[in-house]
């Protein structure tokens, strides 16, 4: 008897939509570090500070959501939330003139590098008094003056981008470290690997972080890739490292002491971190890729709830304190989505400037 | 005035432009150790050193992004491809980046860059070796494109690109490296980006053509004045920003045109041409304008097929009888 034949399968098949109950996660997330904020440097108010920022950037970003489905702007909104432990124990980490570039998921990056609330949602609006005036919108926030260099459309696009800073800063050497984030969807990308390669070859002070956060787009990231992802790093000898990014300590010691030690010796880190994106990829997305059980799991290590509860356990501040912070984040939220929606848009001059650094010059 | 090959040329250009500024540094592959696959390099790593002049693993699209992040972050790179045939694999950087990215972020980034190599076809290489890429380049907004046919405009033109704020294109040709030519010895010698020069005067016709057409055109101009008609060649030498103002002018004397154009028919600089002086000289015209281009066909290797591919003199000339109507 002839044997059935198997119908030929490719990509590895994602959950088909049935919910059996069994919760099979994107992403495992590796122990987070034990240490105190006493044992990392850290002060109380820079622990303070900390939850400002990630209640920031999350309330910023529901804000933003609401008005979305209200709205009162159009275009694309990826969200950040769930990944705040990373942008915020990043930034903490490095000096504030290292160089931070990511992808397209960039409001959180932009708030912790300096671009206000105000000019953010602004930026979201269209308005002219955006961080780019209005013509970038969610995929391109950037605060160059505080080395935030942008948020990039293309994924994998903006990684030689990255490469290149860290090139300019070696040719320099002014001691500034390259922290280049995507996410692990770009990591199936050309654009890394020749990155990479020429990286290590040229020792850039480049940190390559990749934020796992389980989806690429659509597709889960056992779905889209092989292997465990900072392992790619051993292919081009790159010193490589994997954390927990739903803990922002945890994030804040290695960014840290890989930051410390690019600056060292100028030899390049790939660098994945583990965390998970709470909502769809972008707001047109209906999730149909994964169980309700996955998500739940997920919110349970949040990252801001996790500080709240330490910082109230090690009586860091107070319960009445955090809520007083709360308090005048929500209130700088709500004056920023007011002052984006009747803030001008750009004059319709503004559709030729930008484009160039000396003589414009348009083909007519 | 001396007398230079357009590789050397060139290497003047990047030589004084190195030398004037220490932000300028050129990379690519077989730029530094090897001397340049075809010695546009030669001796720059001698004088530069290895900090300044870059070999580059076989990786276009890295090296040219890398070039890019290098240029925001401050510096000024001349990104060599050993021919914008392989610049197709780096055209994420070049379109989506270089030529974006400052409008994107609202002014807030410069990208002083130079992309410079040989362009279109170079003799029996095959289909993938030998496409023509200035008008491509030019149809996206913010980035210039430069591709000149004599050593002295490719010395005052790179000079040009390397000063400018923002992105180049720069345009050679494999077969016009050994090309003599007469370079100003002026110090400091540069030729604005954007201007035209005619390069033969006449009275009867005016043929448009740039980079190795030019040298075409000028062949044919040379057997056409020995039947009595004189051609005005046009020498647009940048093709981004074009010189319609140039060409309109030697079109309202000639009343006829033709223009010369290394890549294929549809949507390239002929098209562009036509258009500009259908709009500009409606009424100056005494005959529709003609193109020459390649054929809407691949490169063939085989040489007499090679040889009807490439557009040549005989093909200007007949192009040159349908508008004189001879």
């Amino acid at each position: 008897m002839a044997k059935k034949k198997q119908e030929a399968i490719f990509t590895p098949i994602g959950n088909n939509g049935d919910d059996n109950g069994r919760i099979d996660k994107a992403v495992d997330l590796p122990e987070a570090t034990n240490k105190s904020h006493k044992k990392l440097g850290l002060s109380d108010d820079q622990v303070t500070e900390m939850y400002e920022q990630m209640f920031l950037q999350r309330r910023f970003e529901e804000r933003a959501m609401q008005m979305y489905q209200k709205g009162k702007f159009g275009g694309f909104l990826h969200l950040y939330i769930g990944q705040e432990a990373i942008s915020t124990g990043t930034a903490f980490a490095l000096k504030n003139d290292d160089d931070i570039i990511t992808a397209y998921r960039d409001h959180g990056w932009g708030l912790v590098r300096g671009v206000t609330p105000k000019a953010g949602m602004a930026e979201l609006f269209g308005k002219a008094d955006g961080c780019s005036k209005g013509k970038g919108g969610s995929m391109h926030f950037a605060n160059v003056k505080e080395h935030f260099w942008g948020g990039y459309g293309i994924v994998g696009g903006h990684i030689p981008l990255g490469g290149g800073l860290a090139f300019a800063n070696k040719y320099k050497d002014n001691g500034r470290v390259t922290a280049c984030f995507m996410g692990d969807g770009a990591v199936d990308q050309g654009a890394l690997h020749e990155t990479l390669n020429m990286s290590q070859l040229w020792k850039l002070p480049a940190i390559y972080v990749v934020e796992n956060n389980g989806y690429s787009m659509g597709t889960a990231a056992r779905r889209h890739t092989v292997g465990e992802i900072y392992e790619r790093a051993h292919g081009y000898g790159m010193k490589n490292a994997v954390f927990n990014g739903m803990d922002v300590f945890t994030v804040y010691e290695n960014m840290k002491k890989i930051s410390e030690e690019v600056r060292k010796d100028n030899m390049p880190y790939f660098v994945e971190i583990r965390t998970y994106r709470y909502r769809g990829h972008s707001m047109s997305d209906p999730q149909k890729y994964r169980t309700k059980g996955e998500l739940e799991e997920y919110q349970q290590t949040d990252p801001i709830e996790r500080l709240k509860t330490y910082i109230i356990d090690k009586k860091v501040a107070t319960k009445k304190e955090l809520e007083e912070i709360e308090e005048q984040v929500e209130e700088a939220v709500l004056e920023a989505v007011e002052f984006a929606d009747n803030a001008p848009f750009p004059k319709d001059e503004a559709l030729y400037e930008d484009m160039f650094a000396g003589e414009p010059y348009f083909h007519h | 005035m001396a007398v230079l090959q357009f590789r050397e040329a060139l290497r003047q250009a990047i030589d004084e432009e190195m030398n004037n500024d220490e932000d300028v540094f050129i990379m690519g592959e077989e730029v530094a150790e090897y001397n340049g696959a075809y010695k546009v390099t030669e001796g720059l790593l001698d004088t530069y050193g290895f900090k300044r002049v870059i070999d580059t693993p076989i990786s276009e699209l890295g090296f040219a992004g890398i070039g890019v992040g290098a240029a925001m972050n401050g510096l000024r790179p001349i990104i060599e491809f050993m021919t914008f045939n392989f610049a197709v694999l780096a055209l994420d950087q070049i379109i989506n980046h270089a030529s974006k990215a400052r409008y994107m972020l609202g002014g807030q980034v410069s990208i002083p860059i130079v992309f410079r190599g040989p362009n279109a076809s170079a003799g029996q290489l095959g289909a993938t070796h030998s496409v023509a890429y200035d008008a491509m380049y030019a149809m996206f907004p913010g980035l210039k494109v430069i591709y000149p046919s004599e050593p002295g405009d490719a010395k005052g033109l790179l000079k040009s690109a390397i000063r400018d704020d923002d992105p180049v294109i720069f345009m050679e040709s494999e077969q016009m490296y050994g090309l003599k030519g007469e370079v100003s010895d002026e110090k400091d010698f540069t030729i604005p980006i954007g201007k035209a020069k005619i390069k033969r005067e006449g009275d009867d016709v005016t043929i448009v053509a740039t980079g190795k057409m030019y040298h075409i055109a000028k062949q044919a101009a040379e057997q056409l004045a020995k039947d009595g008609i004189e051609a005005e060649i046009i020498d647009p030498r940048t093709i981004k920003p074009f010189d319609t103002e140039a060409v309109v002018k030697s079109v309202k004397k000639t009343n006829r045109c033709v223009v010369v154009d290394e890549s294929h028919p549809f949507g390239g600089l002929a098209s562009e041409v036509a258009f500009l002086i259908q709009r500009e000289a409606f009424d100056y015209l005494d005959a529709p304008v003609q193109r020459v281009t390649l054929p809407d066909v691949n490169a063939p290797f085989s040489k007499p097929l090679f040889d009807l591919w490439l557009p040549d003199a005989k093909n200007i000339i007949e192009a040159v009888n349908s508008v004189t109507y001879r």
